[in-house]
């Protein structure tokens, strides 16, 4: 088994609101995070792949189908986007990197049939990251 | 769902390796330049990572203003611009990074309840760092 990691990176603004609480509330337990016209992040991508290599190629995946997938998947729908307001997932959830992480691992998994998916980490500053490994 | 949430922190200390119990040549051929008497610093980085359920009405494992105000109550203020051998629990530990790792992963575990501790990971240069993880194995 080895593991294989893509990075890419994309640019998203967003904010978090939780309808069912109070403005008060929203505003104490989000804070800055609260404002309603959003804020955004340079985020960071690390796709983590695990598999056998192909004796053949010496791939777990080919690394250009990786990224394309990422891209498409990934990339296409979240970067430069309002997450709240223009990506689906994030109607009725708040896009924290928390649910960002578990989003983007929804999307990759089905498409991915050489490789299985292992980690995915988000960076949403240099100094915050999440770890989704598909836990329940 | 269970996410893993990782944070970095930084403080800057210096400490000074030595142990009593060996003779001044044994701790110069242990701890080579870290043996210096006067001691030397670093600025420290240190990685928290928690796990627990993403809690469905607020989209977190757990609210960042306390892990925020734990860890730099507990941890940073503690050690921040300290000479980490005047610490108590560095009397009779030698403060290497191995030890200062444990020694905050057991702080954070006892007291830091809105999540599980799951790794301490500390920078003590951009060329090393060290994890610990309660003893076990890493869990990932």
């Amino acid at each position: 088994m080895i593991y294989l990691t893509r990075r890419v990176e994309f640019y998203a603004s967003h904010y978090y609101n939780n309808p069912e609480f109070s403005a008060e509330e929203n505003r104490r337990i989000f804070g800055k995070c609260n404002n309603p016209h959003g804020h955004g992040h340079n985020y960071i991508l690390e796709v983590t792949v695990r598999g056998e290599i192909d004796s053949r190629s010496g791939f777990v995946m080919d690394l250009k189908q990786l990224k394309e997938i990422m891209n498409r998947e990934v990339v296409d729908a979240l970067d430069h986007r309002h997450l709240n307001k223009e990506v689906p997932e994030f109607a009725h959830q708040i896009p924290t990197s928390e649910n960002i992480a578990i989003a983007i691992w929804k999307r990759l998994t089905p498409k991915l049939k050489l490789a299985q998916l292992h980690r995915v980490r988000l960076y949403e500053t240099a100094d915050l990251f999440v770890d989704f490994y598909g836990e329940a | 769902m269970k996410a893993h949430l990782t944070r970095r922190y930084r403080f800057s200390a210096s400490h000074r390796l030595h142990n009593e119990s060996m003779s001044p040549e044994e701790n110069l051929a242990t701890y080579g330049k870290c043996n210096n008497p006067y001691g030397h610093g670093h600025n420290y980085i240190v990685e928290v990572t928690v796990s627990g359920q993403v809690e469905p009405s607020t989209g977190m494992v757990c609210n960042l203003v306390d892990l925020d105000g734990f860890v730099e109550e507990q941890i940073v203020n503690r050690y921040d611009h300290m000479n980490l051998n005047t610490v108590d629990e560095f009397q009779k530990l030698v403060p290497t990074t191995e030890n200062l790792c444990v020694e905050i992963f057991h702080r954070l575990q006892k007291g830091f309840r809105p999540a599980k501790v799951e790794r301490v990971r500390i920078e003590e240069t951009m060329m090393n760092s060290f994890e610990y993880a309660g003893g076990g194995e890493l869990a990932h």
